[in-house]
């Protein structure tokens, strides 16, 4: 490998790495990080293909499948392994999945899925859906949601998630039958509501702030770059046409024809090279937007823990006026106003026997109560040490991953530069010649 | 298109700042309408490139002439600089003056060692003055008298800067080149004081500096004699070509330079994207602020690149483009006459030479770019590879990263 910086370069990783090779860091990364899932099977998303066939209203579309094969993981064997299984699956079916996760474990930051239409494109990228290069990124994004789920430490040992590997027909309907549906609706429901907590905890209030800012600044980030890439590819482009002007030129001279001729291929050389410089810009993009999404997900945490508290706050303070209510009853002070109190007062208090009644409701609701308050107390201490378990172990990945895109950043442009410098030296000696 | 250089007919009067032309709207190429500027394809249907052979007739007296004009690099025997601009204030106008300095072993000049002042209007006069004794020969053209387009003010650094280099390939071109170096003219302008040279400029004929009449006095000087009329059309057709070329190497330049802005413009942003987002970080706050360094240190890279295209390349390139339409006015004219012939051998010589000169000029030119963009490329590794290093370090200090 060819490097005009110390050598000290050399070891932090081949400079020519291609984006196939900084994929494989990451995915090896997350096989080594070894779950007992990932310890047994090699998870990939193979391929994409283009189907039509009838959807729920009976009209013909066309969608993408996703091919997703796994195989045991053979220390022994080199090469391919036998296939364990091969399905096919819709980017619809990925989200259920998803949906499913985010539900069943509400305190988890589940990995996101690759966007659903493209966004912060710049010009010559298409934004269509069934562009092929389009549909190639969000294989590639499939394949890493796989990877990353696959790697969790809870969300790997999920029986659903494993049936989706390895079961193609039947999975929707047994995903339906956990009825998670039910619960997802009710809560989302609840998280769209406007609450408000009493005591916030202060930990988790400073995670979605962050989460915040991450997106904010991701977002920032990936516009600027788009743009930028714009102009970028427009720089390169023109410099074809000294190309094709040279190659003119070339006609009318007699010496300066053969350097001004040979120039010309290499402007032309130069312009085509942007292609490449670009399409390696995606990848880090892509990387990038996935820590946009993770930051939903975090933020989506911290939304969670915040109902739970407010419901168990919502607990406590029923709990609390209950109480207070027997406490009235039997006392026979009222200290609380209420309605009922003032109709009693105006229109004569109740027997004794109402009294009775009533005060033997209030027992048994203070206990339903008290256990309420006791269940939510433990779901709560048992989401956050979870949760925060979880955000902890996302931090670190964070830091680790993008720490690594910057780098493969790093590489991309010295990349970048190398053949600039290949080029333009190229075409000095053409020049010379003139 | 109009004839490059903008004339000023005031110069005697010496309010030469006053006249701004109103509309030289031909003069500045227009960029938009670009037909010719293919972005994406490449114009595959050449000429079946006849070259365009300009070679002497091999008479013994024509011989001997190309000899005399060869230039002999060994035997330079006069060197002259333009540098130090200063400005000047008048109760009428501010002008700006530069310092034209001769070292010179020539016998015909009195010292070895000169130093004057000279304006605009000055090297304007002497090219007139050149041109009048010498329709036929080819004059290096002179920067335009003032440029509209982007507003750059007569007093502005820059375009003083590239006036001034502008201004001194301008009087070089003049003392390599065999006649107009011998010209008396020349030899006051370098080494009269500025009294001396007013008078000067007053004693002689009116200034003839509309190109239209050059261009008459041309033809008045050669009409009649036709021979070896295919040489002349063989240069008729390369100028024309050529001039097309050059003029389409100016528009490119100045497109890639536009692009390049656009470039810089939106990559300025990215460094303190990068710097924000570094201020949410811990850990990853050290890699964010140096990546947003490395972005800000090229986006400085690029910047002096685009300066440099736009110093050094396009002005050059712009003096061709004058040269070619000179060149092309003098035989559009001629075309009406009778064929031209090369009444003295110093036309077709002096064609051969300007011919040489161009090529030497423009391979430098382009040489000089191509290093320069090597250059940038350079900085602009090192600064990233810098940043690698950091983070290699920086890794196994923290004892976190295995790069094996």
């Amino acid at each position: 490998m060819a490097d005009s910086g110390s050598e000290d370069i050399a070891v932090i990783g081949n400079t020519d790495l291609t984006p196939l090779e900084s994929e494989n860091n990451l995915k090896n990364t997350m096989v080594e990080k070894g779950t007992s899932l990932l310890k047994k099977m090699e998870i990939s998303v193979a391929e994409a293909e283009k189907r039509t066939g009838k959807n729920a209203v009976n009209m013909q579309e066309t969608y993408t499948v996703y091919l997703i094969e796994t195989r045991p993981v053979d220390a022994a064997s080199e090469g391919t392994n036998p296939v364990l299984d091969s399905l096919w699956k819709r980017y619809s079916e990925f989200e259920l999945l998803r949906n499913y996760l985010l539900v069943t474990y509400p305190f988890a930051v589940v990995p996101p899925l690759p966007e659903k239409r493209a966004e912060f494109v710049w010009h010559k990228l298409s934004a269509d859906n069934m562009d092929p290069d389009f549909v190639e990124r969000r294989r590639v994004g499939l394949e890493n949601f796989l990877l990353r789920v696959a790697s969790h430490p809870v969300l790997s040992s999920d029986k659903i998630f494993y049936l989706f590997l390895t079961e193609e027909n039947g999975w929707k309907e047994t995903v339906f039958e956990t009825g998670f549906q039910a619960k997802a609706d009710s809560r989302l429901k609840a998280l769209n509501a406007t609450f408000r907590v009493k005591n916030p905890d202060k930990r988790f209030a400073e995670m979605k702030h962050y989460g915040d800012e991450l997106q904010s600044v991701i977002s920032q980030l990936l516009r600027v770059r788009a743009r930028a890439a714009d102009r970028l590819y427009g720089v390169y482009k023109v410099h074809g046409n000294y190309g094709r002007v040279f190659s003119e030129w070339s006609a009318i001279e007699k010496e300066m024809g053969d350097g001004l001729q040979s120039a010309g291929h290499h402007m032309d050389a130069y312009a085509a090279s942007v292609d490449d410089i670009l399409e390696e810009e995606e990848h880090y993009a892509d990387q990038l937007k996935e820590y946009l999404f993770y930051a939903d997900a975090l933020r989506t945490v911290c939304r969670k823990h915040e109902l739970t508290q407010y419901e168990l706050e919502m607990a406590v303070q029923d709990l609390t006026s209950k109480k207070q209510q027997r406490e009235e009853l039997a006392t026979g002070t009222i200290r609380t106003f209420s309605l009922k109190g003032m109709t009693s007062k105006l229109f004569g208090q109740e027997t004794p026997e109402q009294r009775e009644a009533k005060l033997k409701m209030l027992e048994t609701q203070i206990e339903e109560g008290e256990e309420q308050v006791k269940e939510r107390n433990a779901e709560c201490d048992e989401f956050v040490k979870s949760a925060w378990v979880d955000i902890e172990r996302f931090k670190e990945q964070k830091d680790h991953d993008l720490r690594e895109s910057l780098i493969s950043y790093a590489i991309m442009q010295i990349s970048m530069c190398k053949k600039g410098i290949q080029v333009w030296n190229n075409a000095k000696e053409c020049f010379n010649k003139m | 298109m109009m004839s490059g250089s903008v004339v000023d007919n005031t110069v005697s009067s010496g309010n030469s700042s006053a006249a701004i032309p109103t509309d030289i709207s031909g003069q500045i190429l227009d960029l938009d309408e670009d037909d010719d500027l293919e972005v994406f394809s490449k114009d595959t249907t050449l000429t079946d490139g006849s070259s365009f052979n300009a070679s002497m007739q091999t008479s013994p007296a024509s011989m001997i002439n190309q000899y005399k004009f060869e230039e002999d690099a060994d035997t330079k025997d006069i060197f002259v600089t333009v540098d130090n601009p200063e400005s000047h204030v008048t109760a009428i106008e501010t002008y700006i003056t530069y310092r034209v300095m001769t070292k010179t072993t020539r016998s015909e000049f009195d010292s070895s060692e000169f130093e004057v002042r000279r304006r605009y209007q000055d090297f304007l006069w002497l090219k007139g003055r050149l041109e009048e004794a010498h329709p036929t020969l080819i004059a290096h053209p002179l920067p335009e008298k003032f440029v509209v387009k982007g507003m750059v003010e007569r007093f502005n650094e820059d375009f003083i800067e590239t006036r001034r280099r502008a201004l001194h390939r301008f009087l070089n071109k003049i003392a390599e080149h065999p006649i107009f170096s011998s010209s008396e003219d020349f030899k006051i302008f370098l080494t009269a004081a500025s009294g001396e040279l007013t008078s000067h400029k007053k004693q002689g004929p009116g200034f003839l500096s509309r190109m239209g009449d050059t261009v008459k006095a041309v033809a008045a000087a050669v009409r009649g004699v036709r021979n070896r009329p295919q040489e002349f059309t063989e240069m008729q057709e390369y100028v024309e070509a050529f001039s097309q070329k050059i003029s389409s190497l100016d528009k490119v330049t100045q497109r890639i330079v536009r692009e390049q802005k656009e470039y810089l413009e939106e990559l300025k942003e990215c460094g303190p994207t990068y710097a924000l987002w570094s201020q949410s970080e811990e850990e990853l706050a050290e890699p964010l602020k140096n990546v947003a360094g490395c972005v800000d240190r090229c986006c400085k890279e690029t910047e002096e690149q685009v300066k440099n295209l736009s110093d050094h390349l396009i002005p050059v390139l712009h003096e061709y483009v004058l040269c070619a339409d000179t060149l092309k006015m003098r035989n559009d004219l001629d075309k009406a006459e009778d064929r031209l012939e090369w009444a003295n051998n110093a036309l077709k010589s002096d064609w051969t030479r300007w011919q040489k000169v161009m090529r030497t000029d423009l391979r430098s030119a382009f040489v000089d770019t191509a290093e320069r963009n090597v250059s940038y490329y350079e900085k602009c590794l090192a600064v990233w590879e810098s940043f690698l290093h950091s983070q290699r370090t920086d890794a196994e200090g923290n004892g976190k990263v295995d790069f094996s």
